[in-house]
């Protein structure tokens, strides 16, 4: 359970997120849509306490995200897909971060089968593909077994394949009760993982409704719906 | 997870070990040149260290840069948001690496740099006074640069930034203060290690206490740590 309020960042004098409030329910896929720019990313961000807001909490759980003792232990995030040293082994990358939380190595090999880089945990993780890091990343996320994951934007670049993986797993990550929350500019994607949906413009909701809801507001089109809440923002 | 971190990357102890080589046999080849039998050959031996310390301090640097330059830094903050908590860490493992390498590295130039004496300069050994003293302190100072290049990482967060302001503080520093003043050399961490930490004679300038000294040198990556930390924990990642 996430839970936004009032939520406000600005970046050198531009407003990047403007008094958001939002709950975010468990045991559903919650899809967070914006064009570029539109303040995803830093929501995303003040959620994991990386940057500080102006005004407003996020609360996960109820509990600001850097007051939790364990972090990755309530909420796993994939916010880059290359957010790892090119020269450390993907087995070494989740190492180190298990040490961090107290989790044992076998969690490790664990999340490198469950994303599918048992082969590859020796190899450097410089010389990954789009795709493997992205899956690396995401082995990141769960390396906790956390009740809460947050991706951004985690389809970008990657071929069909890969789409449909994560696709699959974001579901069944869900239909096992946790809270997911990803973020996309790809609507059509949107239209096949996800819930309910956010829909954000100019760093302010615009929406929070269903994929069902916006489709049928827009005559059937998910897309026309999509347009005719963020037409005439940024 | 700091120390899986710096043992699980094969270019730190490649850049590692090859400065450490380089240091050494800077150190052979200033013993071999040594002519003057009144010098301080043990200060002339150590003379490697300027290459040492330009190692430790960009492997400090890039200790902290490269986890911003790769995005890593998002991933380490998210997993300990105690960000002051995760530069101590990095400080205790990176110093106590630099630490013994620098002190594995010191003794051997030593060692090295003794054996190339010509047979008409004076041999001094370990069990001289003030040697071990000199050695020891020297291989310190190269985890202390280590450490300030650590902090100035933190500071700055961007690798070349941060290697020019480390390698300008070390060796253009001294020049500008030293042209205003003499008396500024002892405040020099660069010229406090060849002239104070280095030395078993007394060279005129540094009439401190070399014990002094290595505190005013351990002053540097302290206060450039205190900032670092306190900037990592104020700024947004």
């Amino acid at each position: 359970m996430i839970s936004v309020r009032g939520l406000t960042k600005s970046y050198g004098g531009t407003l990047a997120v403007d008094d958001l409030s939002f709950d975010i329910h468990p045991g559903c896929v919650t899809g967070f849509l914006g064009p570029n720019g539109s303040g995803k990313s830093t929501t995303m961000r003040l959620l994991l306490g990386l940057d500080a807001p102006a005004r407003g909490s996020a609360l996960i759980d109820g509990a600001p995200y850097t007051a939790l003792r364990w972090p990755l232990r309530s909420v796993g995030a994939v916010l880059e897909a290359r957010a790892f040293h090119p020269g450390r082994t993907a087995r070494a990358h989740l190492l180190a971060l298990a040490a961090a939380s107290a989790l044992p190595s076998r969690r490790v090999e664990e999340v490198l089968a469950q994303v599918g880089l048992a082969d590859a945990a020796g190899r450097r993780a410089g010389g990954f593909s789009l795709g493997m890091a992205q899956r690396l990343g995401i082995a990141a996320a769960l390396l906790g077994d956390p009740g809460v994951l947050l991706l951004d934007e985690p389809v970008n670049g990657l071929d069909p394949a890969g789409v449909r993986w994560i696709r699959d797993l974001i579901r069944s990550l869900a239909a096992q009760g946790r809270t997911v929350f990803v973020s996309s500019h790809l609507i059509s994607e949107m239209a096949l993982t996800a819930d309910r949906l956010l829909v954000i413009g100019g760093g302010r909701l615009l929406a929070d409704t269903t994929v069902g809801a916006l489709t049928a507001r827009g005559g059937g089109s998910l897309e026309e719906g999509f347009f005719g809440l963020t037409e005439g923002i940024r | 997870m700091e120390w899986i971190k710096l043992r699980s990357l094969r270019s730190t102890r490649w850049v590692l070990a090859g400065g450490m080589a380089a240091t050494v046999a800077l150190g052979v080849v200033a013993g071999y040149n040594t002519r003057s039998v009144t010098g301080d050959p043990t200060s002339n031996v150590l003379a490697g260290v300027l290459v040492g310390q330009v190692v430790t301090g960009v492997l400090g640097v890039l200790a902290m840069t490269s986890e911003y330059s790769s995005g890593l830094v998002r991933v380490t903050f998210a997993a300990v948001p105690r960000r002051g908590l995760v530069l101590a860490a990095k400080a205790v493992v990176f110093g106590a690496v630099c630490l013994v390498a620098g002190e594995i590295t010191v003794v051997a130039s030593f060692l090295g740099g003794i054996a190339a004496l010509r047979s008409s300069v004076p041999h001094p050994s370990l069990g001289d006074p003030a040697v071990l003293r000199a050695v020891l302190m020297t291989g310190a100072y190269l985890a202390l640069t280590g450490l300030a290049g650590l902090g100035t990482g933190a500071i700055l967060r961007h690798g070349a930034a941060a290697v020019g302001v480390l390698v300008g503080g070390l060796f253009v520093l001294p020049l500008i203060t030293g042209a205003a003043s003499r008396a500024t050399g002892k405040f020099m961490p660069e010229l406090i290690a060849g002239n104070s930490l280095a030395a078993v004679k007394p060279v005129a300038g540094f009439a401190w206490s070399p014990w002094l000294e290595l505190g005013i040198v351990a002053l540097y990556p302290a206060v450039l740590l205190a900032a670092g930390g306190w900037l990592l924990v104020r700024r947004d990642a």
